[in-house]
């Protein structure tokens, strides 16, 4: 007598395995076709772009005629906004984090706090463009200034760097506090010598990542209003100016087929930026965070 | 002698007053930095209050110029016409509803079985270098996917579609959908992945296979964190600018098509923003009332995202 009548099991296994094998397959393709995605994306932009990129369209200023445009104030714009928000943000953040992880009390305000901080992160970007224009371009009167759409940047993401820095400065042990503490160094000396050095990693991952979504964004600085055609460079942070993303979204919008060939000469130098941001990020977070 | 005696003890003298003074400057720091940190913190409930209170008066401004009920009720939004003006926002909602369902239809599936893909099949090492990947996608600037909806996507669709216009709601839908896969992905994948194991052998033990371990198993036991995963990135599809603004058009209609032109609450605000709406006109007010709307679609979204991962998560 067999125990195990094989056909019986064979008829029941079957489609169950073959849908297993047609799941995992099906799966699978689902996760490479967001890689061919982002293939397809790089190789049209490249491909459209690299006739329109040289070192001339760096130095140009931006022209009505597609073969003389450049981003020289688009690229100098992008980075007098980063020497706002940079600073600007990072002093903040870490002090919010600070505050959140080593003074404040378990309290229903504390709380409230964190609440907030991660449903600002929720807001959509063109609602800090409202606010904006309202708090920094008319109520402040700084106009569309670098200064202006630096601060409202920084607003958008600060909750960003301070969720990193709060998670950098929860991962520095007890241990090495306490034995500052033992050391009779006060809570302050503490927080400075011992903690921030160990929690910076951590602290300037999240603050370059932050940084790489603060340049790429449009949509605030279109509501800010902000020129999308600008044949001179900022002197100072009261200065008119243009990012990369304005400048980009400028010519996306012309009817000439050559312009769209500029803009994806324009997104290359845009996304270069962010990779070479993003491989700082990822060298820091490799080279200097430590495991205890 | 005499005198170096006293010198001595006078410089004693001088180094405790000395480390005294110091102690109470280190003293004097420890009390001054709670409260300049306390400030800096206070700077993310003072920007939320400022959003709130910009948007409110600004939106009660515009109600003084346009009765509420219209504004909730009018079946047109027609702004650009001082005397004949519409401001019904209920096309401006059709057209971001639109948009975002047709990027949920495509991001919650693919999302969903990446995630399932990464989480239940993939090795470790596969995973280590397909979800960076992944998230480089969701690191894209928008005005980038924009670019890539106008001149890519759109043309393709016209092949397959030739009634379809330049400007649509299927080509931006379908390229934030592309835009939310990997937040859909990557937190739903965290949410399977802290399923424990014991549950997954205890299934296989059973004789399932992997695929109903997935589906049975895992996929119950996560779903409080999968649901909050894509509401929060249908919030994002609502609240994505540059993509309508490039790719959607300017014409806002309440009709189910998508293959004409429309106009989203973003796009609205952004199109304002560029034309030259003069300061204090009808205008520049309905900006806020419309961003308002806008602030209120996400906040409920965020709100429901975190009352379900809160309210139905299983702990292990």
């Amino acid at each position: 007598m067999k125990l195990i009548d094989h056909t019986k099991v064979l008829k029941h296994m079957k489609p169950r395995i073959v849908s297993n094998i047609f799941f995992r397959l099906l799966f699978m393709a689902a996760t490479i076709f967001g890689l061919l995605i982002l293939g397809i994306l790089l190789y049209r932009v490249i491909t459209q772009g690299i006739g329109y990129l040289d070192f001339q369209f760096l130095q140009n200023l931006p022209s009505r005629k597609p073969e003389q445009a450049g981003v020289k104030t688009a690229l100098i714009g992008t980075i007098w906004l980063m020497g706002v928000v940079a600073p600007v943000t990072l002093l903040l953040s870490v002090g919010t984090a600070i505050y959140l992880e080593e003074y404040a009390q378990k309290s229903r305000f504390t709380r409230f706090i964190q609440v907030n901080i991660s449903n600002l992160a929720g807001v959509p970007s063109i609602v800090f463009g409202l606010l904006g224009l309202t708090v920094f371009v008319r109520a402040l009167a700084l106009g569309t200034s670098v200064l202006a759409a630096g601060l409202t940047m920084s607003l958008l993401v600060l909750p960003i760097i301070i969720v990193a820095s709060q998670e950098a400065i929860k991962a520095v042990p007890k241990e090495l506090r306490e034995a500052s503490y033992g050391m009779g160094a006060t809570k302050w000396q503490t927080i400075l010598h011992v903690v921030l050095p160990a929690a910076i990693p951590g602290i300037l991952t999240g603050g370059i990542l932050a940084l790489s979504r603060a340049i790429g964004e449009t949509a605030p600085l279109v509501v800010l209003g902000l020129p999308l055609f600008l044949a001179f460079l900022p002197k100072s942070v009261f200065d008119m100016f243009t990012v990369l993303p304005m400048q980009i979204y400028n010519w996306t919008g012309r009817p000439q087929e050559e312009f769209q060939g500029v803009a994806a000469a324009g997104i290359i130098v845009l996304l270069t930026m962010l990779i070479i941001m993003n491989s700082i990020a990822v060298f820091i977070r490799n080279k200097f965070q430590k495991r205890y | 002698m005499a005198l170096q005696k006293t010198s001595n003890s006078f410089s004693v003298q001088e180094l405790i007053q000395k480390k005294k003074q110091k102690k109470s400057k280190i003293l004097q720091v420890e009390k001054i930095v709670p409260f300049v940190l306390l400030l800096t913190a206070i700077v993310s409930v003072l920007t939320t209050l400022g959003i709130v209170l910009t948007l409110i008066a600004e939106t009660i401004t515009f109600f003084t110029k346009v009765p509420i009920q219209e504004f909730l009720t009018a079946q047109k939004w027609y702004p650009f016409s001082e005397t004949q003006g519409s401001y019904g926002i209920l096309p401006l909602v059709a057209g971001t509803l639109k948009v975002s369902m047709i990027a949920a239809i495509v991001a919650v599936p693919i999302g969903l079985a990446s995630a399932i893909f990464l989480s239940e099949y993939a090795s470790d090492r596969t995973r280590r270098i397909i979800k960076p990947i992944l998230e480089v996608l969701a690191g894209i600037p928008t005005i980038v996917y924009g670019f890539f909806a106008l001149t890519f996507v759109t043309p393709l669709l016209r092949e397959i579609i030739p009634s379809l216009e330049i400007f649509n709601a299927l080509s931006p839908g379908i390229v934030i959908g592309i835009m939310i896969t990997p937040m859909i992905a990557s937190l739903s994948e965290d949410a399977m992945s802290s399923v424990p194991n014991s549950m997954r052998e205890g299934a296989l033990a059973l004789g399932s296979t992997k695929f109903e371990v997935a589906i049975k198993v895992v996929l119950p036991a996560a779903i409080s964190g999968i649901i909050a995963s894509i509401v929060l990135a249908i919030s994002r599809a609502i609240g994505e600018t540059m993509i309508v603004a490039v790719a959607g058009g300017s014409t806002p209609n309440l009709s189910w098509d998508v293959t004409s032109s429309i106009q989203t609450m973003t796009a609205y605000i952004v199109q304002v923003s560029q034309g030259d709406a003069g300061y204090g006109t009808t205008i520049y007010y309905s900006i806020y009332a419309v961003g308002f709307t806008l602030f209120l679609f996400t906040l409920g979204m965020n709100l429901l995202a975190q009352f379900i991962s809160r309210r139905f998560r299983e702990e292990y």
